[in-house]
């Protein structure tokens, strides 16, 4: 399998394993957003390292899990873009809200920490 | 000289090869980072719109060199049924079928050069390149005369 998700508390981090075709794309969304609802997730992070193009159709598909996750009541961090894809979607101009991003998983899990204790104590 | 490499697009999954080749090709004839990772998104705009408005076609990928520069030309070229408003195709908001303009209007902005022809008879040939001055510092001077 080219994603591995892996379940850690209530988050899962997907760890992309290698370049995906649109396909395999799609089926990640899929995946994410049953499994959300499975284990009560409130945090999702997608590593990205492996990816070496971020296309428009990765960035709308990312915008799309992340709103998804979102409506089953789970924040997503991506975590891993690589320095040159950076630069690529900048000079692309690809629209990237309300994609929330890390550098390391550390920091990912440090970024839910803080979302998911922000959202309880809205919440009341 | 390298010679040049064909890569037919059929399924989404022909993009994965496309952009490993564009990709591998600008790092055989030299293009510093960032550019393989430009030029192998680009390719995969363009392979997309085949797959996703004709079904298939294909993506030649050519080395081109003369005394000055080095570079890459990528045709991307189908017998579908052309787009009608090119234009239109290009424009940042164009949404054609699926949201493709903006992958178009993106891999122009990713590349130094950016050609469509189309038409109902003869389908599309997207034609792009990216090339470097082999001196850099003629690169910036010819920039400068440019914007002058």
């Amino acid at each position: 399998m080219s994603v591995a998700i892996l379940r850690q508390g209530t988050y899962l981090i997907a760890s992309i394993q290698s370049d995906l075709s649109d396909r395999e794309v799609l089926e990640l969304r899929h995946q994410l957003s049953e499994l959300v609802g499975s284990y009560s997730t409130r945090g999702i992070v997608i590593d990205v390292a492996a990816l070496d193009v971020i296309d428009s159709f990765v960035a709308r598909s990312m915008r799309s899990i992340v709103l998804t996750a979102k409506l089953r009541g789970a924040e997503t961090v991506i975590v891993g873009i690589q320095p040159d894809v950076a630069i690529a979607m900048v000079q692309f101009r690809l629209n990237l809200e309300p994609l929330r991003v890390a550098l390391d998983l550390d920091a990912a899990i440090a970024s839910l920490d803080r979302l998911t204790r922000r959202d309880a104590v809205d919440g009341g | 000289m390298e010679d040049e490499v064909r890569v037919s697009i059929d399924s989404d999954a022909d993009l994965v090869a496309a952009r490993a080749a564009g990709r591998a090709m600008a790092e055989r004839l030299g293009f510093p980072r960032p550019d393989p990772t430009l030029i192998a998104t680009a390719i995969s705009e363009v392979a997309r719109n085949i797959v996703v408005h004709v079904g298939s076609g294909e993506i030649v990928l050519r080395p081109f060199q003369d005394a000055d520069r080095y570079g890459l030309v990528v045709v991307a070229s189908d017998e579908g049924p052309g787009i009608r408003d090119i234009e239109v195709a290009l424009r940042d908001e164009y949404s054609g079928r699926g949201g493709l303009g903006l992958g178009l209007a993106g891999a122009r902005r990713l590349m130094d050069d950016f050609e469509i022809a189309s038409d109902a008879d003869t389908g599309t040939t997207v034609t792009m390149r990216k090339w470097r001055y082999r001196d850099e510092l003629a690169r910036l001077r010819e920039e400068r005369r440019r914007r002058a």
